[in-house]
Formats: C-alpha cells, structure tokens, sequence
C-alpha cells in the first residue's frame, strides 16, 4: 500500500533532513457518536455523546484533546482506533493519511502505523510477559525497549511485576515498535507526580520532533500546554476550539468564550470559576451547546449549531468569536 | 482542636513499611497542602488520619482524644473518583442524607440543582456527583476536611467552582483543611501552608 510509505520514518534511522513538510496525517470531520441503549420496558432511544467533532493532527504535532473525564473525549480515541462498544453508531468522515479510514484499512494499520497509548498496564494482558505481548518481533521489542532505557530483562517480566514508571515506559514503547505515523494516547498521565507526567510527555514530544503525529486525550490542560502544539477545547462532546498552544498565554488570545472561561480558572491565571453546567448527553441543547451559558449569545444561537470558522490561526465554533 | 498523627507507622505489606514513624499535626482553622511523588503515602496518611484505615503503631488523636470508631467522625475525606464513594443504586437525595438534612439554601451555595436530588449517580457527570459527596461531608459536625485529589479529574472551570463553594464553608466554619494535590499551582491558591510529604518522613 502507497501510505504506508509516505512519511518520515521513527527510530534509529531518523533521516537527516528531519521530519520535513508536515502532512495531514488525521483528519476528522462531522463525527457524531450515539449509543442505543434501553429505556423504559422494550423502547431504545439513542443517546448522543460526540457530536459535529471536527480535528486534525498533522506530521510532527502533538494535538492535544482537553476536556474533563466523561465528557467523552476518550471515545473519541476509540472511534479512531475503532474500538468503541458494539451499541455504538458513529456518522461522519475519518481520514488517515489522506483516505478514508475503513474498518478494513483501520484493521491493517492498527498496531503499526496507527499506535494506541492505553491509560495504565491494566489494558496489557496479565497473564502474558509483557515483550512477547508488545511483539512477536522480538528484536524489534528489544529495539523499543533500548530506546526507553528499558533493560531486555523487563520484557521477561508479567504486567504486575512493572513499577509505574517502568509501565509508563513499556507503553510507550509498545506503540514504537510498528514504526507508527499516528499515535493516540489517552490520558497517559493521571495520578502522576509533575516530574513523571513530565517525563511521559517528554516522550511524546521527542515521537513528535522525529515526525509522528500525536494526539493526546487529556484532562490536563496545565500540563498539556507544555508540550502540544495545539489544544483542541472540548465541550459536551464536542471541540469548540482548536487553538495554537501559546494561545494559552493570555485570554484575549483564545477565540470561544468555554476556552476563555479555562482559561480564567487555571489556578495560575486567576482561578475564577464560571458558573453553569456542562449539558448532559441526551439533553443537549439545540443550537450552540455552550449557548445556555455563554456570556455573547446572541438571538440565534439557541437556533442552529454554529458553523467552524477560522480565525487568527485557530479553529472555533462560534458565530461570535472576535 | 488538632488533628494529629504521632509516630505513626503503617504499610500494606509486611516487609515495606509505607509510613514509618511519622508526626503530622493541623489545627482546625488552618489549610494545609500535601504534595510529593505518587505513591509516597499521601493518600495512605490521608486515610489514617480519617479513620479509614487504622495505625500499626502510633496514634492519631483529634483534640487529643482517639477518633470515634463509630457514628458520624468529625474528620471527612474526600476523594478522586466521586462514582467510587457512592451507592449506585440509590438516588442522590438517600446519598445526602446519610449523614444529614441540608437546608435549600445550603445547597444552592454547593451548586446542586434540586433536580439533581431525584436523580441516580449515572444520571450525573463526574463533577456533580462530587458536590454531593462534598455537601455530605460537610455536616454540622464536620470539624476537619481531607480533600485527596478531590478536582483532579474535573475541567479547570468545575474545579473553580467546586474550590470556591468548599473554601467558602471552611472560611465560614473554621474548619481545618488538608489538600493533598500534584497541582502546585492549586496548592497555592487553596491552602495557607504547602507541606511536601518527603521532608515529613525525612524528618
């Protein structure tokens, strides 16, 4: 296949040039994601979670997805790697790498080109010694592993036997091992202390300079910033806006009123809470989801779903951001 | 009122002893950030002192009498996963008044909707089930307030919120506070004095 060979290589032979022209290596448009589920007695009704996601991550950036936990921004990893729970239904458009991301392609790319970064060893089969299950390739492993200052030793060991940071190291590298062109990671750093979230960044970044696209599902907007690029702003399912990560430094640089609300309640900038609720999936309002509490709503955003527009570099959903 | 540990010592497992001979005190008043590397024994220390798990040697007093091992303790912990610290099964109102019956009014300044009292915990995100179990902690008889990661898992606007409801009831009551965190930044904006946890069991 032509796009398994496009795109700079990761590992040792790095070539010279660097990482070079960035491509598009993910791009998602339109993504709805519903649930069926059961209601009273035999009726089902659908409940929707993501909603009109647009995102792309680009060849040597790492995108980061931030919003809290249960807003559904980890299904959006799933979606991509197509490993939501049966009763999902999703509609709209991923590509990888230009084409259509069929569940067939998906199949063939999963685990080399396409590399997923589970939260914790608790996605890593127990009973199974943790090299064998990152690859058959066993030189390929040790490669990985040598990489992450790994000793070969460590993949003799079962899941259990790994300390966190050790773990930390042994999933990374088990997303190395295929040579990938796009990694997912889903919260890679909860519960860690600053230094060790650091440190797991560190990795990313390092995957990103050497021209893998990256996409990070966070909570931690704080720490995201450091190292992301850009910083896709998640709100009741849905990304209001993509933003260059310096944006951050101040609020009148963020284009959608949620970012600036982040913004202010970041405990370094303020700490100023917002008040409201995030809406409930199945009780989304029409329109504009941020509407019902949204200091610039205008007439119509009660109406129909704000287009994406782009403004000063950044993406946002909003017919009111300046 | 204090609320101290002295030389205590515990660990889950015989042969590593997680706290060993430590002295920790708090008054009520006063609010005191936690900090240090995972799996230091933050959470453990935090627990001792709660009630919840108890000294393999030393004591922990409040007002220098032992905790009350049963009824309502004075000392509430407060932890990450809301979801964990509840019954599923029952609606949030049951889940409230376990510990008491807080006036509308009182609920109102934690931010729980009265709509949200029928419902069950599936019905409810992350952050809203956290008020609950904040506004259950905080019974007339609370005296010390234990917030282990308590926002870690909410966006930065829910856990503004929530601070500034449960700062605003601590301020009020004269509560003592401990914030365990890995958020320097929340440290400083929560609590009067930053404690980091290894010069505790160094010294």
């Amino acid at each position: 296949m032509s796009d398994v060979n496009i795109g700079p290589a990761v590992g040792a032979e790095v070539s010279s040039e660097g990482p070079g022209t960035p491509i598009e290596v993910l791009r998602v448009e339109g993504l709805e994601v519903a649930f069926s589920r059961y209601g009273k007695g035999w009726s089902r009704d659908r409940l929707k979670v993501i909603s009109n996601l647009n995102l792309t991550v680009r060849s040597g950036e790492i995108v980061a997805v931030a919003g809290s936990s249960g807003s559904g921004k980890s299904l959006l990893a799933h979606a991509v790697l197509g490993i939501l729970p049966r009763n999902a239904h999703t509609s709209g458009r991923i590509n990888f790498m230009g084409k259509a991301l069929t569940p067939a392609r998906l199949k063939k790319l999963r685990g080399t080109r396409i590399a997923f970064v589970p939260q914790s060893v608790e996605y890593l089969d127990p009973l199974m010694r943790v090299g064998r299950q990152i690859s058959p390739d066993r030189q390929a492993v040790l490669a990985a592993f040598e990489r992450y200052r790994l000793d070969p030793s460590v993949a003799e060991l079962y899941p259990h036997q790994l300390s966190g940071g050790m773990a930390r190291r042994v999933l990374v590298a088990s997303a190395v091992v295929g040579d990938p062109q796009l990694i997912v990671a889903d919260e890679p750093t909860p519960g860690m202390s600053k230094e060790l979230a650091d440190k797991a960044m560190k990795h990313f970044r390092d995957l990103a300079d050497a021209g893998v696209a990256v996409l990070l599902i966070t909570h931690d907007i704080d720490l995201a910033l450091g190292y992301a690029d850009r910083v896709a702003v998640f709100y009741a399912g849905t990304t209001v806006e993509t933003a260059p990560a310096d944006d951050f430094d101040a609020r009148e640089r963020l284009r959608h009123p949620w970012s600036q609300a982040l913004w202010q309640a970041i405990p370094a900038n303020g700490f100023q809470p917002t008040p409201g609720h995030q809406p409930y999936a199945g009780r989304l309002p029409q329109g504009c989801l941020y509407a019902p509490r949204c200091p610039r709503k205008g007439h119509d955003c009660g109406h129909h779903a704000p287009p994406t527009v782009t403004i000063r570099g950044g993406e946002v959903s909003c017919c009111y951001a300046s | 009122m204090h609320l101290s540990a002295q030389n205590v010592s515990f660990g889950y497992r015989r042969e590593r002893r997680v706290l060993n001979g430590l002295d920790f005190c708090i008054r009520a008043g006063e609010r005191v950030a936690l900090t240090g590397p995972s799996g230091c024994g933050k959470s453990t220390l935090s627990q001792l002192l709660a009630g919840y798990l108890r000294p393999q040697s030393g004591q922990v007093t409040l007002g220098g009498d032992a905790l009350p091992h049963a009824g309502y303790s004075p000392v509430q912990l407060i932890y990450q996963h809301p979801e964990r610290a509840i019954n599923p099964r029952w609606r949030l109102r049951r889940t409230l008044h376990e510990s008491w019956h807080p006036d509308a009014q009182f609920l109102d300044t934690m931010g729980i909707a009265p709509e949200w009292l029928e419902r069950y915990p599936v019905e409810l995100s992350g952050g809203e089930i956290q008020r609950f179990c904040i506004a259950r902690a905080l019974a007339p008889q609370t005296r010390f307030l234990i917030a282990d990661e308590m926002t870690t898992m909410l966006d930065m606007v829910t856990q503004a919120q929530i601070w500034e409801c449960v700062l605003e009831q601590v301020t009020a009551r004269g509560l003592g506070l401990l914030v365990v965190t890995h958020s320097e930044g929340l440290a400083r904006r929560t609590c009067d004095r930053v404690v980091d946890f290894r010069e505790l069991t160094a010294g």
